[in-house]
């Protein structure tokens, strides 16, 4: 059974992504009881799936990497993996949660050597991949990612009750694997609530006319992140995943799914800056034979990062294309993607065949906007209002608005400070 | 240049988007356009257009009255819906466009011989007579619109479909000599007559 020491001085935090994370060890930094919970296996969240960043086009390991270290050291942080708020009661203050933890299969014993996953025959799309899980698997027996934190494997429920199941045990020289390990919930106080559950890409199915259900090599910006990834599903090549073959002449298509009254409403601004940065994924793959199209309606790479929009803009090798792209066709031989639209300099009607096409689909937040175990009030795109109404329960990053990982920490550290006045008012109140 | 047009033209001056908001059908969804331009790439029609219609409504912007008003590009929208479906600015780019080709009608610039402009007022017409279209008459008429010859050309290439109609009860050789109107024709004319009224009222108005 899981142990949790929690009083109402203790601040919740949902969500172990970067805002997440970010605001619970500033929080625990201060010298507060802070309670961690993360759905996944592993705290860091999308950030962990980035190439890299931009505009430094360093790689996010770093940060993530300080923050593991700080999360190590410091006592005041408890981490909670495999778990979900499924209620929450109460108010500023005074709340009781309800936590899920879902059952790992492997205790804090595991040195993450990896013996079981070698033992293990059974194989799963790698889901770290998003939409190209199909083109690299994973073991049941897995470490989400290599740099993961708690450093400790998974056991994938689908091979429980099987032989392999067995064989993660038996392989397991520290008796790690506890394959008896039940889901179980847990109750405890919070004073203080920080909702950072963060964001999801828009799902590209709804975008009926760019046919990424039905095309190859039409994938999205978070895919391509992942391809250029060394550690990705195709070791950084960046490739058609139709046949294998170099994609060379990459389109890029801006405002997938965002500032569209028939998907999301809003600017989701890292969209603009994500394809930028990774044109030079392209340029570096391949030199000059590498070239980018973007197709956009407006490039908004916000405030400082204008600079690096326009060093892209002098690249000969990327091409900017003003104009929505109206649809795109597969040419049938070689399953290229064919985009189709007319563009807004001279109202040209183009059909451009590319070998490879990424959407730039935008933001949404990851909890829907009727799903909320709290009374929370949010704005019709769904983040999180900064309202009064909310309580002790407070926004962090992505919950709150579409943000890149700069603005998120910074916007996180802010909630930080929310949660530890309120539990600084209980203590005096208790006194 | 009817009255009306050189009314409207001197009461709005340079702007054209103000004159398009107030007379125009949906004229205010105008401003709302953002260039995208993912209407002219979804138009099935779209390469047979002078101006795509996200041009259009950048000319509408930019104040040039006479190349919209004279341009073909609202006469040929078929209102597929294609453009106002996948818009992402709820701009009623087929409505915008029915409304400016009426406007321009009404204003008298359409340019002559504009074919779309021509049959719809040759439907409006035959319509007008007795309340139904006569489309027999309504056929011919537009067979013979550019003169005798191509009449007897178009005739004669789209004989074998006329007969079929006429073997299938779908048309009567008798429509050509009378044609059945409705039952109570006069009444209908009453009707239109007070919707033409209301109608001139309205533009009286704006061109005060």
């Amino acid at each position: 059974m899981t142990e949790v020491v929690a009083t109402n001085q203790t601040i919740l935090v949902v969500g172990g992504g970067i805002s997440g994370m970010t605001a619970a060890l500033e929080a625990a930094e201060t010298g507060k009881q802070v309670v961690l919970v993360e759905k996944r296996p592993f705290v860091g969240g999308r950030v962990t799936q980035l190439y890299k960043y931009f505009p430094k086009l360093c790689f996010p390991t770093c940060g993530l990497e300080i923050n593991q270290r700080r999360a190590k050291m410091n006592p005041n942080l408890t981490i909670l993996t495999m778990a979900e708020v499924t209620n929450l009661e109460g108010e500023a203050g005074n709340y009781t949660a309800t936590v899920k933890i879902s059952p790992r299969y492997v205790n804090e014993n595991c040195t993450g050597c990896g013996d079981c996953e070698k033992a293990v025959e059974a194989e799963f799309d790698n889901e770290f991949n998003y939409g190209l899980a199909g083109l690299s698997k994973r073991k049941g027996a897995y470490l989400p990612h290599k740099m993961a934190h708690p450093m400790r494997y998974v056991i994938d429920p689908a091979i429980i009750g099987t032989a392999d199941a067995d064989k993660a045990k038996e392989a397991c020289k520290v008796g790690a694997v506890d394959l008896d390990m039940q889901e179980e919930e847990i109750k405890f106080n919070a004073g203080a609530v920080i909702w950072a559950t963060g964001w999801q890409p828009y799902d590209a199915n709804k975008i009926q006319p760019y046919g990424y259900d039905r095309f190859a090599n039409v994938i999205t910006n978070v895919e391509f992140e992942r391809m250029a990834d060394p550690q990705g599903p195709t070791a950084g090549k960046i490739v058609r995943p139709s046949d294998g073959k170099e994609a060379k002449n990459v389109a890029f298509i801006q405002c997938a799914g965002s500032r569209d009254q028939n998907h999301l409403l809003h600017c989701s601004r890292i969209c603009c800056m994500a394809t930028l940065k990774q044109t030079h994924f392209v340029q570096e793959a391949y030199g000059d034979e590498g070239k980018s199209t973007i197709y956009y309606i407006d490039i908004r790479a916000i405030d400082r990062f204008e600079e690096f929009y326009m060093k892209v803009k002098e690249n000969p090798n990327v091409t900017f294309t003003k104009s929505k792209v109206a649809s795109i066709v597969e040419n049938r031989e070689n399953q290229s993607p064919i985009l189709h639209g007319v563009d807004t300099e001279g109202y040209n009607r183009y059909a451009n065949e590319h070998d490879l096409v990424v959407l730039a689909v935008g933001m949404e937040p990851s909890v829907d906007k009727g799903s909320f175990p709290v009374d929370i009030v949010v704005n019709e795109e769904g983040f999180i209002e900064p309202a009064p109404e909310n309580g002790g329960v407070f926004a962090a990053g992505c919950s709150s608005d579409a943000l890149d990982v700069n603005r998120a920490a910074q916007q996180a550290t802010g909630a930080a400070l929310r949660a530890v006045q309120v539990v600084n008012r209980v203590a005096g109140m208790e006194g | 240049m009817s009255d009306l047009n050189t009314a409207m033209a001197a009461k709005y001056r340079a702007n054209f988007l103000k004159e398009v908001e107030a007379v125009v059908e949906e004229g205010e969804t105008v401003k709302m356009c953002m260039q995208c331009g993912v209407c002219a790439g979804s138009c099935p029609l779209g390469k047979h257009w002078a101006h795509p219609p996200q041009e259009i409504f950048m000319m509408i912007r930019a104040g040039k009255r006479d190349e919209v008003l004279k341009s073909d590009s609202m006469w040929m929208c078929t209102s597929c819906y294609n453009c106002i479906v996948r818009c992402p600015r709820g701009v009623q780019i087929t409505h915008v466009m029915h409304g400016l080709a009426y406007y321009a009608k009404r204003l008298g610039v359409v340019p002559e011989g504009q074919p779309t402009q021509q049959v719809s007022q040759l439907f409006w017409d035959n319509l007008m007579k007795g309340g139904r279209v006569n489309e027999l008459k309504l056929g011919l008429s537009i067979y013979f619109k550019d003169g005798f010859g191509d009449g007897i050309k178009n005739a004669m290439a789209n004989q074998k479909l006329g007969m079929n109609m006429m073997k299938a009860g779908r048309m009567s050789p008798m429509e050509f000599l009378s044609g059945h109107t409705i039952k109570d024709n006069a009444g209908f004319q009453k009707i239109i007559k007070k919707a033409q009224e209301i109608e001139d009222a309205k533009f009286d108005g704006a061109a005060k």
